[in-house]
């Protein structure tokens, strides 16, 4: 549905991204993750035709987004990272003429408007001007507005920045019921978010595709081990001599930040994969006669593994 | 062709929501009214004195021209406000798009360039005719009391809204260079006094006058005023705007590659 082939942006001497390629198969919903200036808008703003690439070719629905940039507009609806609003129109007034700017044929264009007020929940605020409406609001016009020429393609930067944890899993739910018969791409920089909508997950960073699959299968490939948190009362060295004696333990180290005067140490042990040593290591603690204070299994997210992707980059530039 | 309606019709509305296109109108309307009124009263006066004369030296009155004498001044006048009035219609053309981000919104739409600026500059257009059209009371009160010739009358409207195309472009045309409506409203209104003043330059001989004079885009309006019609004026009007908006044209073109 979308195809994105070594697409390059410059502005000026900046390399805002840098040769990605992606793609995006009809009726996926593919989350979009990265820090900030990322490329994340950049490439959005490509595919969406609304600038083009320096470099590459990007194609919606087998139009080229810089040939027939048209075609690719009618089938592409778009919700930017601040929604495209008029501050002083009714929001009804402002989803018709949208409508009509997309392209919705006159006599449907009520029907279309009272399908996205009920579907984005905005019934009571239609006649209500967009000026005196709470971000939250606000950002659901602007989501209703992306989806008023019912489009096959939804690109969402950033659909649920300033809105409440109620009206953030109410987006999430409608973002899902969406992905039923659309294709969505939505970007992202908290986490959960794409764990919960995106069934598969583009890591982008530095305008460079870091990583690109499912949450669980990225979790599974970054996952060498099982990591225990310790918090252990003795001599560190001592006891890292005896839990590197367990068999299926790899590596043991100290905590920097968990060290304190009074003989407490926080030891970390990874564990060759699929190694369960709890028991091991909680045996050998109580037989030094140390004191096993906390014994903890961290299991990998797709925190861990976004900041671990993100900084290696870091330490490679 | 729709969509550029479309765009027209949002635009035109925008304008009449917000308080811009009264004030604009009032504005324009309180402004030369009062130069109707000093004019009116110095036809009376002058009309006075015909009579007078004329009972002096026992001969029946010449009738006054009330187009000479009232209507030509004021749509001259009607011309030199109608400049200060346009940076206001235009401000906000692309500018509010741009800071509030519906540029995105437009750019992202099936919707050519060209019909985008079509419907913004016919909003502001037709707002800047309808601005004219309440000022085309005056004309309408003389007829009750008088028989001023309609024909020259019509003609001298007629030039105040082409004149009102060629810098109702340009301020369309500086809007799109800038988020800040005070900047394309302060912008407008510089050029639109370059053009204005640089007639003053054209009143001695030479090449360089000739060319001043032809440049200034008042003194184009002059023959209107007196009701002739020549079609240099049309000309130099529909070039103006045409180059206003085709910049304009490459203006938004080239936002789109600056990012």
């Amino acid at each position: 549905m979308i195809e994105v082939q070594n697409v390059t942006k410059r502005y000026g001497n900046f390399l805002a991204v840098d040769d990605i390629s992606f793609r995006v198969e009809k009726g996926e919903i593919v989350g979009f993750l990265g820090p900030n200036a990322a490329g994340k808008t950049t490439t959005m703003r490509i595919i969406t035709s609304y600038m083009p690439a320096t470099n590459g070719t990007v194609s919606v629905a087998g139009y080229d987004v810089f040939e027939q940039p048209m075609e690719v507009k009618k089938r592409i609806g778009y919700l930017p990272e601040n929604p495209p609003l008029y501050l002083d129109m009714k929001v009804k007034d402002y989803l018709q003429f949208v409508a009509a700017l997309k392209g919705v044929e006159r006599k449907d264009i009520a029907k279309r408007v009272d399908y996205v007020v009920e579907e984005t929940s905005l019934r009571e605020m239609e006649d209500r001007i967009i000026k005196k409406l709470s971000k939250g609001f606000r950002q659901r016009v602007g989501l209703a507005q992306a989806l008023i020429h019912d489009p096959e393609v939804l690109v969402l930067d950033e659909p649920t920045v300033g809105l409440d944890p109620k009206q953030i899993i109410e987006v999430r739910e409608l973002i899902k019921r969406l992905a039923e018969d659309h294709t969505i791409i939505l970007s992202t920089h908290i986490l959960p978010e794409v764990s919960m909508t995106s069934e598969r997950v583009v890591i982008i960073n530095r305008g460079h595709i870091v990583a690109e699959d499912t949450p669980e299968n990225l979790i599974a490939s970054l996952k060498s081990g099982e990591t225990l948190q310790v918090q252990v009362e003795g001599p560190f060295d001592a006891i890292k001599e005896q839990l590197s004696g367990i068999p299926g333990v790899a590596v043991v180290s100290q905590e920097k930040d968990v060290i304190r005067k009074d003989g407490i140490c926080g030891v970390r042990v990874d564990t060759e994969p699929g190694k369960d040593v709890r028991r091991e290591v909680a045996a050998a603690v109580v037989n030094n006669h140390w004191g096993l204070l906390e014994l903890r299994a961290v299991s990998l997210t797709l925190e861990d593994i976004f900041l671990e992707l993100t900084t290696e980059e870091e330490v490679q530039a | 062709m729709r969509n550029a309606w479309i765009i027209f019709k949002r635009d035109l509305k925008a304008y009449f929501t917000s308080p811009i296109a009264y004030v604009v109108i009032a504005l324009f309307v309180a402004i030369s009214g009062v130069f109707f009124y000093a004019l009116l009263t110095r036809f009376l006066n002058i009309q006075m004195q015909a009579m007078y004369q004329a009972q002096q030296m026992g001969r029946s009155q010449f009738p006054v021209n009330v187009n000479l004498y009232l209507i030509r001044p004021l749509v001259s006048n009607m011309s030199i406000i109608a400049l200060f009035m346009v940076p206001m219609i235009t401000m906000r053309t692309f500018s509010e798009d741009k800071s509030q981000g519906t540029m995105e919104l437009l750019l992202t739409s099936p919707v050519t360039n060209l019909q985008m600026i079509f419907g913004k500059f016919g909003a502001a257009l037709a707002l800047y005719v309808a601005m004219i059209a309440v000022a085309f009371i005056y004309p309408l009160v003389l007829m009750l009391y008088g028989q001023p010739e309609m024909l020259p009358t019509l003609l001298g409207y007629a030039g105040l809204i082409l004149l009102g195309a060629a810098t109702v472009s340009v301020g369309v045309l500086i809007s799109s260079f800038t988020e800040n409506q005070i900047i394309a409203a302060v912008g407008t209104f510089a050029i639109m006094m370059l053009f204005w003043m640089v007639g003053w330059v054209g009143s001695g001989s030479g090449v360089f006058s000739s060319v001043a004079s032809y440049v200034s885009i008042i003194q184009h309006m002059q023959d209107f005023t007196k009701g002739v019609f020549d079609t240099t004026h049309l000309v130099y009007y529909a070039s103006f705007m045409f180059l206003a908006l085709f910049l304009t044209y490459q203006s938004i073109e080239s936002t789109k590659w600056r990012g």
